[in-house]
C-alpha cells in the first residue's frame, strides 16, 4: 500500500525531521521504493515456521550485577550541544 | 455495594485499571555497569550505553531479571520462559536513544492476581495481566534556566517493571487499596522499595465511567500519579470531568492527560498526541531472553513468607481477628517485631499493645519501627510482668511511657519506682476503709441505689494506693464493705 503524502508528513514530524512541502513528493517515491521492495517478503509462505530472532539459536547472555561503569561525565558530556556544570542542556521541553 | 458517582442523570459506575512504573532494586542498571543509587551527582552514573553512544551493545543484567522473576512469583503469575525485548520509539531530550528498551508482545511475566481487602473487610481479587521490564528515562529539570531544559540521565536505563492491572478496579478506595497491596508485596520481595516520594513507584491511571450493566466506555489515561493519596483523587477529578462530557451530551476521547494536584482537575497533555504511536519493533540488539525452569524454581523456593500467607498464618497461630493480622503485616518490620513480642506469650494481648501503645509511641515520637526505643524483648518483659501479676495493666502503661522515654528495661523502672502491685489484702482494706469514712455521703447514697459510684470508689483507692492496688482484690474488698 503506496505511502500518501499525510503519512510522509507524519513519519517525519514522529521523527521531529523537517522537511519542506517541495521535498515530500521526492521521499514519498523513496519510502515507497524501500517498501515496495521489503514488501517482496510477502510472496513467502512462513505457515508453520517458527519466527527467527537471529543467525543462530542462541539465548541471551547475562551480566552480573556489578557497578563496573560511570564517573565519566566529562565524555559523556563531550558532544554535548550545550552544558552547564555536569548537565545537558536543550531547550525547553515542558508540559 | 457498588461505589457510584451521582450525576444529573443518575448513578455512574468507575472503572479503573493501573500501571505502575516500580524500579528495580539492583546495583547495576539494566543493559548496563553503571550503578542505580539515587542522589549521585549529575551524569555521573552514566555509561556509554546509557547516553547511546553510537555503536554500544547493551548486555542484561541477570539480577535484574530474577529480580522481575521474584515479582512475578510474589503476585501467582505465569513466569514465561522465553520473553523478548523491543524497541518503543519516541523523540524525547531525556531519552538518548529515541527508543526506550521494553517488552511489548512478549513479557517476561503473564497473568497473575493481588488481594485487597475493602473497608467492609471483604476480599476482591484484582487481575494483573502482565509484567514487563523496561528501561527508565533520564531526568529532565526545567526549573534551572528560563529557557532551557538541563537533562541528567543518571537514572537512564535503571531496570523498571511495568506491572499492568486488568480493569478490575472499581472506587479510588479500591485504587488506593491495589497500589497499598502492591506496594507491600514488592517491599516484602525486596525487589523495589516502593518509595512514591523519591519516584521509585510511579502510577499511570486509566479511568472511565458507564451506567450500570454497560460495556466499558472509553477510558482516558492520567500519567505520572506519584502518590496513593493523589491517585484516588485523580480518578475522582476525572471520573467527575467524564461525567459532566457525556451528561452535556458530548463525547469522550481518549487521550493522556495530567493530574494537577493543586486544583484538585486533570489537563489534557496535547504534546502527547502521537504518543501512542510507538512503532515497536523487536530490538535487533537483543537475542530472545530463555529462562532455565530449574533457576526460576530455586528463585520461587528462595521467596520469604508473603503477606496473604502471613496474615493467614496469624490468625492461626497467634488467634488474632483479621484486622489486626491485617495490620501487623502491612509492613515486614511490624510484622517480625510483633513476632518477637508474641511467641510464647498470648497473642493477641502481644497485638493489642504492639498495635495500640506501641505504634502510637513511635507516632508521637516519629520513629519507624526498626529504630524503636522499645525492643521486642523489653516490651515482652513487661507483657510478662502483667501476666505474672507483679504490675496491674493501668501501671503497666506508666511503666511503658516510662520505656519510650528512658529505654530502660521494664523490671528496672518497676523496681526503681516501687511500682509493684499490691495484693496484700491487710493494705488494702486499710484504704478502703480510708476511703468509705472519707466519704460517709457517697457510702450512704450508694446503699440507696446509686450503683455507679462503686466506680468512684475504686478509683478512689486506687488514688489513695498511688495506682499499685490489684485490681481485683481492690473490687472484692470493696464489694464486702459495701454489701
Amino acid at each position: 500500500m503506496p505511502l500518501a503524502p499525510a503519512t510522509v508528513r507524519r513519519i517525519a514530524h514522529l521523527a521531529r525531521i523537517h522537511i519542506a512541502d517541495d521535498d515530500i513528493p521526492r521521499l514519498q517515491g523513496e519510502l515507497n521504493g524501500i517498501l515496495g521492495w521489503v514488501e517482496q517478503l510477502a510472496a513467502l509462505d512462513v505457515e508453520g515456521v517458527q519466527p527467527l530472532t537471529g543467525a543462530a539459536r542462541m539465548a541471551l547472555r547475562l551480566r552480573d550485577d556489578a557497578v563496573t561503569e560511570g564517573g565519566i561525565p566529562e565524555k559523556i558530556l563531550a558532544n554535548a550541544p550545550e552544558r552547564a556544570g555536569d548537565y545537558f542542556v536543550v531547550p525547553k521541553v515542558v508540559e | 455495594m457498588t461505589y457510584t458517582i451521582e450525576g444529573k442523570t443518575g448513578p455512574w459506575e468507575l472503572v479503573i485499571g493501573l500501571e505502575v512504573h516500580a524500579q528495580v532494586i539492583s546495583e547495576a542498571k539494566l543493559f548496563s555497569g553503571a550503578a542505580t543509587s539515587f542522589g549521585a551527582a549529575p551524569n555521573h552514573q552514566v555509561s556509554f550505553v546509557d547516553a547511546a553512544f553510537p555503536g554500544m551493545l547493551p548486555v542484561i543484567n541477570r539480577e535484574c531479571v530474577a529480580q522481575a522473576v521474584r515479582t512475578g512469583l510474589g503476585l501467582d503469575a505465569e513466569i514465561h520462559l522465553e520473553s523478548r525485548f523491543d524497541r518503543k520509539n519516541y523523540f524525547y531530550a531525556d531519552l538518548p536513544a529515541g527508543y526506550q528498551i521494553s517488552q511489548y508482545q512478549h513479557p517476561i511475566v503473564g497473568r497473575g492476581v493481588i488481594e485487597i481487602e475493602r473497608a467492609d473487610g471483604s476480599i476482591r481479587a484484582i487481575g494483573i495481566t502482565r509484567l514487563h521490564l523496561e528501561q527508565d528515562a533520564g531526568k529532565s529539570l526545567h526549573d534551572q534556566h528560563p529557557s532551557k531544559t538541563y537533562i541528567d540521565l543518571n537514572r537512564a536505563g535503571v531496570a523498571l517493571m511495568e506491572i499492568v492491572s486488568e480493569p478490575d478496579l472499581r472506587s479510588p478506595e479500591e485504587a488506593g487499596a491495589y497500589l497499598r497491596k502492591l506496594r507491600t508485596i514488592l517491599r516484602y520481595l525486596g525487589t523495589c522499595d516502593g518509595n512514591m516520594d523519591e519516584g521509585s513507584m510511579r502510577a499511570d491511571v486509566n479511568v472511565s465511567v458507564r451506567k450500570a450493566g454497560e460495556p466499558f466506555r472509553t477510558r482516558c489515561e492520567v500519567k505520572n500519579v506519584n502518590s496513593v493519596r493523589f491517585v484516588m483523587q485523580a480518578i475522582e477529578a476525572e471520573a467527575r470531568r467524564q461525567i459532566a462530557v457525556w451528561e452535556e451530551g458530548g463525547v469522550v476521547s481518549q487521550e493522556t492527560r495530567l493530574f494537577e494536584p493543586a486544583r484538585g482537575i486533570t489537563r489534557s497533555m496535547r504534546s502527547k498526541e502521537d504518543a501512542h504511536d510507538y512503532r515497536y519493533f523487536p530490538d535487533p540488539d537483543l537475542l530472545p531472553l530463555i529462562l532455565d525452569p530449574a533457576w526460576v524454581e530455586a528463585l520461587r523456593a528462595g521467596l520469604p513468607e508473603l503477606p496473604d500467607a502471613k496474615k493467614r498464618r496469624f490468625m492461626a497461630e497467634y488467634g488474632l481477628p483479621a484486622y489486626d493480622a491485617g495490620v501487623l503485616v502491612a509492613e515486614q518490620a511490624s510484622a517480625e517485631y510483633y513476632e518477637a513480642v508474641a511467641r510464647g506469650r498470648d497473642g493477641k494481648f502481644a497485638a493489642n499493645w504492639v498495635i495500640g501503645d506501641l505504634f502510637a509511641a513511635l507516632n508521637r515520637t516519629g520513629r519507624a519501627i526498626e529504630t524503636s526505643p522499645v525492643s521486642p524483648a523489653a516490651l515482652g518483659a513487661l507483657l510478662d510482668l502483667m501476666t505474672d501479676g507483679t504490675i496491674n495493666g493501668r501501671i503497666a502503661k506508666d511503666v511503658f511511657e516510662e520505656m519510650v522515654a528512658s529505654g530502660d528495661p521494664p523490671g528496672e523502672i518497676v523496681a526503681r519506682k516501687n511500682l509493684r502491685q499490691v495484693t496484700d489484702t491487710g493494705a488494702i482494706e486499710q484504704a478502703v476503709a480510708g476511703v468509705l469514712a472519707a466519704n460517709a455521703d457517697k457510702v450512704a447514697d450508694y446503699k440507696a441505689g446509686k450503683d455507679k459510684l462503686f466506680g468512684f470508689f475504686v478509683g478512689q483507692v486506687m488514688k489513695a494506693m498511688a495506682g499499685k492496688g490489684n485490681p481485683a482484690l481492690v473490687n472484692d474488698v470493696l464489694r464486702r464493705h459495701l454489701a
